[in-house]
């Protein structure tokens, strides 16, 4: 066997294999457990179908909000010079290595019925902890930073030799803003959406912290089948399941190509 | 179609990167940039568009003032009528190629028409390139050549009053590069366009410009016609690009300089030389006679050991390069023809001597500091 000087080291194969079988053991785990002839009413239970329905549609506020709020913030750390933009940078981003649980609670200090802001809103009358908004906060706070940080890059690798002719051409700031530094950010906001989605679905401890445990109101899907596990193993197999092709849908319809095309 | 030609003044000091520079370009002018990199090139044009706030400084076009920092007066890029075309052509990669012309037409915005009459309103400014054919594609399908005559189509059909071109040709080979210079020629001399045109190309200097600006170290080292500049360059960049040797002393008396190092050359004096007052010597490589010793039966009046730092070979010819002088400017060069060459043995590191008649020197004064 002749090697050619850009192959990789035969040993490289192994640990690379293992570490593959590694991620996808579980999965099929999970698929060799799921009691199939039943897969489809334990699915379409009530309890299970209510936490599907909030998930997909917290999981759908957050991702919106997140590009609603993440895009500007993206693109101010991506172009800002300022120094107060550079010290805030590391703060905002915190959320990607913060114990979820964490953030929860500091969500509940923030918003919560005695927090910071939260004593305000309560004596407007405006209840956040343990409700359905809640929910998508806390999806919300842990998933910002995954779209804020595929976006930056995005936006700091474009740099803005574009806007600047946009800009000689007579363009001003904002119709620069609309016609060229968003559709040629696209591909970026398409890949930085799909991961916040994939966060905000998948987020767990944040959202039991602040947001609770009720059925139809704050239960998601993650929620659910933590406690299913322990009074029936079954559905929560069959809803893991649920959530690994919801997951997975969204990854390779929306965000293969993309993802694979970061950086 | 045109817009009404208006001249440009320039006064700029951007203490950061050097820049100190003063210059007036007549309405319908192009100026052409010349310089070694880092001489402030790109930032003289980021000033004129109002990317760059100078430290001091006026820019006008015609009568309109862009930037006044004495009174406080920026006028913002999209404002200004200022158009600049790059190496890279940077056409929105998102939009058609009408789409991309149309995208800063004066008319588009005045009457704010629809998407639709992108095409009719970059029609003729693709005419104007020869780029009819490419309205419907998509930028990414374009060659380099095709790219670049589409941004200037782009530029102009803003209809800019002042038009920045950065090295527009740097990035194309040499087909597409002379279809595009002629395209600029067309354009820029048909409108009668007020241009900057930064370019390190001779061949786009000869075909646009009608005046020369070199710039070193962010100051304007020479100005002229670009013939006179060519002809007889006056500084170290302006004799690079014009294949000259330059020698930078002080005039001493009729027809000597003197360099800082000691030596002295002879030549024929230039009207405007003072004693005391900075000037160059200037001969071409083909006055240059090289010797392995100094010779003894004919003596040239200048006469120097030099050591050889390269050879090239250009057809027939092949030009002796000198190590750098002790000032730092590029060494004296001489072309010889290859039987002499071969006859002399020549190769790097050997120690030669350069003879150069007094009668093919010129002495030119200089600014100071310039050369």
């Amino acid at each position: 066997m002749v090697g050619r000087p850009d192959d990789l080291p035969g040993w490289l194969y192994g640990p690379a294999a293992i570490g593959a079988v590694f991620v996808v053991l579980p999965l099929v785990g999970i698929a060799a457990k799921v009691d199939w002839p039943h897969f489809w009413s334990l699915i379409s239970s009530p309890s299970a179908t209510a936490a599907l329905q909030l998930s997909v549609r917290t999981a759908a506020a957050s991702t919106v909000l997140c590009v609603v709020l993440g895009v500007p913030m993206a693109l101010v750390l991506a172009r800002s010079e300022a120094r107060v933009v550079r010290l805030l940078r590391p703060l905002v981003l915190l959320p990607l290595v913060l114990p979820p649980v964490v953030g929860g609670i500091a969500l509940l200090y923030a918003f919560g019925r005695l927090g910071l802001l939260g004593r305000y809103l309560e004596a407007a009358g405006i209840h956040i902890a343990f409700t359905t908004t809640a929910v998508v906060l806390a999806q919300t706070f842990v998933s910002l930073p995954f779209l804020v940080i595929a976006l930056e890059g995005a936006a700091r690798t474009a740099g803005a030799d574009y806007e600047r002719v946009a800009a000689t051409l007579g363009a001003r700031p904002s119709a620069v803003w609309w016609r060229v530094t968003l559709p040629l950010l696209t591909p970026g906001l398409v890949s930085g959406a799909v991961l916040a989605f994939a966060r905000s679905l998948g987020e767990f401890g944040a959202t039991l912290t602040f947001a609770g445990s009720l059925e139809g109101v704050t239960r998601t899907l993650p929620l659910a089948i933590y406690l299913q596990r322990v009074s029936d193993a079954d559905a929560a197999a069959a809803m893991s399941l649920l959530l690994v092709a919801v997951a997975a849908v969204v990854v390779l319809v929306l965000g293969a190509r993309r993802l694979g095309s970061i950086g | 179609m045109s817009t009404e030609a208006r001249g440009l003044t320039l006064q700029a000091v951007v203490a950061e990167r050097g820049l100190d520079v003063r210059v007036n370009v007549a309405p319908g002018e192009v100026l052409a940039v010349l310089g070694p990199n880092g001489a402030g090139k790109s930032t003289l044009l980021h000033v004129i568009a109002g990317l760059l706030r100078p430290d001091e400084g006026l820019v006008c076009a015609g009568d309109r003032v862009l930037t006044d920092t004495r009174a406080g007066v920026q006028v913002a890029t999209c404002d200004r009528r200022v158009g600049l075309l790059l190496q890279d052509p940077l056409l929105f990669p998102h939009l058609s190629v009408a789409a991309n012309v149309a995208f800063g037409s004066q008319r588009r915005r005045r009457f704010d028409l629809r998407r639709v009459h992108a095409r009719a309103l970059a029609a003729p400014w693709l005419r104007a390139v020869d780029a009819e054919g490419l309205a419907e594609r998509r930028p990414r399908r374009l060659s380099g050549g095709q790219a670049q005559r589409v941004a200037i189509a782009r530029a102009l059909a803003a209809e800019p009053e002042v038009l920045l071109l950065d090295e527009p040709l740097a990035g194309l080979d040499v087909g597409a590069s002379s279809v595009v210079r002629a395209v600029l020629r067309d354009v820029l001399s048909a409108a009668g366009r007020t241009s900057v045109l930064v370019t390190h190309d001779l061949l786009d200097v000869f075909a646009l410009a009608d005046r020369v600006m070199v710039l070193e170290s962010g100051r304007i080292a020479e100005i002229g016609r670009t013939a006179d500049v060519l002809a007889a360059p006056r500084s170290r960049f302006g004799a690079q690009i014009a294949g000259v040797n330059l020698v930078a002393g002080v005039f001493h008396s009729t027809g000597v300089l003197r360099t800082g190092w000691g030596d002295q050359w002879h030549g024929t004096n230039d009207d405007d030389v003072r004693a005391g007052g900075s000037a160059v010597a200037v001969s071409t490589p083909a006055a240059v006679a090289v010797y392995r010793e100094p010779p003894r039966h004919i003596s040239p009046r200048n006469l120097l050991e030099v050591i050889v730092a390269e050879l090239v070979v250009r057809g027939s010819t092949v030009q002796v390069r000198g190590v750098d002088q002790p000032d730092g400017a590029p060494g004296l060069a001489a072309d010889i023809t290859a039987d002499a060459a071969a006859e002399l043995r020549l190769a790097p590191g050997e120690t030669v001597w350069f003879g150069v008649k007094a009668q093919e020197v010129m002495l030119r004064a200089t600014h100071p500091g310039t050369a």
